[in-house]
């Protein structure tokens, strides 16, 4: 009921504002008038009645206020009011106004990209129909998602707990539309693959389960709406139309709508082919294989009203019947769920990144608003004069307080727009941003309603945050004090509130320096650490000659004329093959067994190693060294006994010691027994963190691969080198896709995730420097002017340099040493999460320990100075003429 | 302590009710009223009733129209509603309660405890 009138005289103030102003100006004059009445009938005359019937009213104008506030609904107007003032006080000091909306600006904008990048990888599901029960399967125990074609087919046959389970896996591709032949990334699916993500198609058809009939029985195209866009400038013509994928005609079905991307977030596919057709696609059938992997993930739907528990427990039972019924391929077989995006439980590491990232910005807005704090707090301390007299006049606390609310709420605002400007063209800028041209890796960051709602509760919140710190002063302010006796009266000694901020604020400063050089420093170091090949001066060429159609058969003799011909070009000092390059997207893995291990289950290998096929020249070539025995040699063929080289890791953990593994034997999985005949030293092979890993060479010519990459070591200039291995490719083979990039180049791979790591903790360490610098500067600079007087009085009476400044600055070098000594402590701590990413990123590194603490010092010296410089030039006459 | 009693909290809300009880007044009569009725001894302080009325109208205890008064002058008089004529009642037996109890109270003896 009272709620209920509350809202009528809300509304009714709303709309009929000025009606009841008007109303209440006649009530009160009438009022008035009716006094005067009285007065003049005593006796008075009419002017001289009225202007004591005006005195007696008393302050009409703060009775009035009184009056609004007591009928209510008065909320806007006293907004608008508020608002307009607060735009008047902010033009008189743009200095401080320009500072403060640049402050958040940046401290926003640094959330609002950070947040945008979280939003996009982990936050936003999947772009299709209902996300929210499409689950990957995980193994349990390997933390990766592959599965063979038989088991994928198992799994999907005899699960009772998904809608439909579909696979895929990404391979690279040679495309020839007409014209040049260029790579292309494709993610080759199951039939179902559409259907079970309920994708429909955006021109044309998807393909189905019904469209495959054996191996190569379905050479259909569905291109993602990107490709199709950039590479057929939406033609709709494109429907029919032939093209050759590896040399095999495919025919294009169908277009996929604009926002399906593909089922992982960081990695959208140029088009779409069936797994069926893998041998075309791959140059190899394992269709049938149990102990290759074909499929990259399975995924689906879980049928309404099943758990991810209940669908884990119902895979396991068929892990155990695989395990059961085909023992040498299977060991332990358990799975879990995991969701697709991110390629389920890997992306721990990514969404752990992100979240500390996404709490170093919020620790920068946090020093941001500590800052304005302490810059709001000085302001409403000089402005105490002006603000005991409305006090005195009337005004009450409220409103005062509204006010320097509204004037906070102005600032931030203004500076969230700017910051949230600011970071939309930065993330729209990252969406359309391929760090690795030849991966098809990409952020999808663009911002949407999610980021912008919240810059804006950013915004609102930091505005209270900053806008509350005068607050008590305010409370506190008695206003006859004050006037009586002038705002110096006010310095305090003890630890105010704005202390404190200043304080947190340098160890915010302190925790993103700390944590920037660690990761400067670790990067650094692995550009210097022992990859375990030199890839200064050597230049690689990838090919894969199943893309040119080559026969199995063919291959090795191609393969000779490759490494034949260009070692030939004249300044090519060494040229090998190798599989795939280490550090390079991850390589193959070989279960190693004891030569004594009969029963050769997964379960009963003593070690993964990983594996990398390579030519004679290859150790040479890259600069290897071989530490014991010999290398693999040009007799090391088909009609050879099996031999290979191995890593001092692999010599070590299977047989010992480097020594004791020349001559020795392990057995492959598949029974094969191979001999050691070398051993080289020890490398990075899939990650730069990683700790030393078993590795495995074998001779190209025992196990041959169509896929390759020609290792050329040479001093001529890489430009010049490239053309000329163009030149001599192009002569072996048209139709041969290539591609040709400086080691160092490749390795821009295995550095993204430190490079970009270390970039974006350098961008929030400066920010933080910079906001630490203001914090100070303002600190330092407000103290020494509101002591003045006191500094022109020591150094009148002969008051030593070293002294005054002390006098002057003491405090502000005791908080700084403070916040700093803090701050290194917590960094140091805060450093543990990144040496997942960073390698050797430790902060028990004296160079580090003394470049944050020089750092820090620097800061200090830096922020202080020019208020140093104001306290010693204190005129003591000047100053004490003045007031 | 000579002059004017000073006003307690909260009870100019309870006078400006009594005021109204006897009759629709406007602001300057309530006023009057008030004078009168507690014979000179409270004083309200003239602009400060304004606010407290405006607050009883929202609250739905008093309603106010524009009329005449008795000089001709337009003014806004105030009467009170249902729920004011409950309240005033309220309030009244509270207000005696509390005075009865403070007056017991301060007019203790020694010899009484």
């Amino acid at each position: 009921m009272k709620l209920l009138a509350y809202f009528r005289s809300f509304a009714a103030r709303f709309f009929h504002r000025s009606q009841t102003e008007a109303d209440m100006e006649e009530e009160l004059h009438s009022h008035i008038q009716l006094r005067a009445d009285d007065l003049e009938r005593s006796g008075q005359n009419r002017a001289e009645a009225e202007r004591r019937a005006r005195l007696e009213f008393g302050g009409r104008e703060r009775f009035k206020e009184e009056a609004r506030e007591a009928i209510g609904g008065n909320f806007i107007e006293t907004f608008l009011r508020d608002v307009r003032f607060s735009l008047r006080l902010l033009r008189k000091s743009p200095g401080f106004t320009t500072i403060a909306i640049l402050t958040l600006a940046v401290a926003i904008g640094a959330n609002a990209v950070v947040f945008g990048v979280v939003n996009a990888l982990v936050l936003r599901p999947l772009d299709v129909p209902h996300p929210e029960n499409l689950y990957g399967i995980e193994h349990a125990n390997e933390h990766n998602m592959y599965e063979s074609y038989p088991d994928y087919l198992d799994l999907r046959d005899r699960n009772h707990s998904f809608d439909d389970l579909a696979g895929y896996t990404m391979f690279q591709v040679g495309l020839d539309t007409g014209d040049n032949p260029s790579r292309a990334w494709v993610y080759e699916t199951t039939g179902n693959y559409f259907d079970d993500l309920r994708i429909q198609p955006y021109l044309g058809r998807v393909f189905h389960s019904s469209d495959e009939h054996g191996p190569n029985s379905a050479p259909y195209v569905v291109l993602t709406y990107a490709y199709w866009q950039a590479h057929f400038h939406q033609d709709h013509g494109v429907l029919g139309r032939t093209v050759r994928l590896n040399k095999h005609p495919f025919t294009i079905v169908g277009v996929a709508p604009p926002e399906f991307r593909g089922t992982l977030v960081f990695g959208m596919p140029d088009f779409f082919v069936p797994l069926v057709n893998q041998e075309q696609v791959e140059g190899r059938n394992a269709l049938n294989a149990r102990s290759t992997s074909s499929v990259f993930m399975a995924l689906g739907h879980l049928k309404q009203g099943v758990t991810p528990e209940q669908a884990a427990a119902d895979l396991n039972s068929i892990g155990a019947y695989l395990e059961k019924t085909y023992p040498t391929d299977h060991g332990a077989t358990t799975f879990v769920l995991a969701r697709p995006g991110l390629y389920g439980n890997r992306g721990g590491a990514l969404t752990a990144f992100v979240t500390g990232l996404m709490l170093l910005a919020g620790l920068i807005l946090l020093a941001a608003c500590a800052n304005l704090g302490s810059l709001f707090a000085a302001r409403a301390a000089d402005r105490s004069r002006e603000v005991a007299l409305r006090l005195a006049l009337g005004a009450s606390r409220n409103r005062i307080l509204r006010q320097l609310l509204t004037e906070a709420m102005l600032i931030s605002l203004a500076g969230g727009a700017l910051g949230l400007w600011g970071s939309i063209a930065l993330l729209r800028a990252m969406s359309v941003w391929h760090p690795i041209s030849r991966f098809p890796i990409n952020v999808p960051a663009s911002p949407d309603a999610n980021v912008y709602i919240v810059a804006l509760a950013l915004a609102l919140v930091s505005g209270l945050l900053f806008g509350i710190v005068p607050v008590r002063q305010v409370l506190r302010a008695d206003p006859y004090q004050i006037v009586k006796a002038g705002p110096s009266a006010t310095v305090g000694r003890r630890v105010t509130l704005r202390d404190m901020l200043l304080v947190v604020q340098v160890a915010i400063c302190g925790v993103l320096i700390t944590s920037s050089l660690v990761a400067v420093r670790g990067l650094a170091r692995s550009f210097d650490s022992n990859f375990g090949f030199e890839p200064r001066n050597a230049m690689l060429v990838e090919t894969e000659l199943a893309m040119a159609g080559y026969h199995p058969d063919q291959v090795p003799a191609m393969q000779k004329r490759m490494l034949d011909s260009v070692g030939a070009i004249p300044g090519v000092d060494s040229v090998g093959m190798i599989s795939q390059t280490p550090l390079y997207g991850g390589g193959f893995a070989a279960a190693i067994f004891t030569d004594r291990t009969t029963d050769l289950r997964p379960s009963n290998a003593v070690a993964t190693a990983v594996r990398f096929n390579i030519s004679p020249e290859y150790l040479h070539a890259a600069g290897t060294v071989l530490l014991a025995g010999r290398n693999v040699s040009s007799q090391d063929d088909k009609s050879a006994p099996r031999v290979a080289v191995v890593n001092r890791e692999f010599a070590r953990k299977i047989f010992g010691s480097t020594s004791n593994a020349v001559g020795g034997r392990f057995k492959l999985r598949d029974g094969t027994q191979i001999q050691v005949v070398g051993v080289v030293e020890d490398g990075k092979y899939v990650y730069l963190t990683e700790d030393p890993e078993v590795a495995l060479f074998l001779p190209i010519l025992q196990a041959p691969t169509s896929q390759i990459c020609l290792v050329v070591r040479s001093s001529r200039d890489p430009r010049q080198l490239a053309e000329a291995l163009r030149t001599t490719l192009r002569g072996l083979d048209t139709g041969l896709p290539f591609l040709i990039e400086t080691w160092n180049q490749q390795l821009d791979l295995a550095l993204f995730p430190a490079r970009t790591a270390t970039v974006a903790l350098g961008v929030l360490g400066g920010m933080g420097a910079i906001l630490a610098i203001t914090g100070i500067f303002g600190m330092a600079a407000y103290s020494v002017s509101k002591r003045l007087k006191e500094l022109g009085i020591r150094i009148a009476i002969g008051a030593h340099p070293s002294e005054v400044l002390q006098a002057a600055l003491g405090r502000a070098f005791k908080l700084l040493a403070l916040g700093s000594v803090a701050g290194l402590v917590l960094g140091i701590l805060a450093t543990r999460v990144l040496a997942s990413i960073v390698y050797q990123a430790t902060p028990r590194d004296p160079l580090v320990l003394a470049g944050a603490v020089a750092a820090m010092v620097l800061l200090g010296l830096l922020a202080t100075w020019i208020p140093a410089r104001r306290a010693l030039s204190v005129d003591p006459l000047t100053l004490l003429r003045e007031d | 302590m000579s002059g004017p009693a000073q006003l307690l909290p909260g009870t100019l809300d309870l006078l400006i009710l009594k005021a109204v009880s006897l009759g629709p007044l406007h602001g300057y009569g309530v006023l009057l009223r008030i004078g009168q009725i507690s014979e000179r001894a409270l004083q309200i302080e003239q602009g400060a009733l304004y606010p407290a009325l405006f607050r009883l109208v929202r609250q739905g205890l008093l309603k106010a129209s524009w009329g005449v008064s008795e000089n001709n002058r337009r003014a806004k008089f105030y009467e009170l509603t249902a729920t004011g004529r409950k309240r005033l009642r309220e309030e009244t037996d509270g207000w005696n309660r509390l005075a009865a109890a403070m007056g017991s109270a301060l007019a203790a003896q020694p010899e009484e405890i």
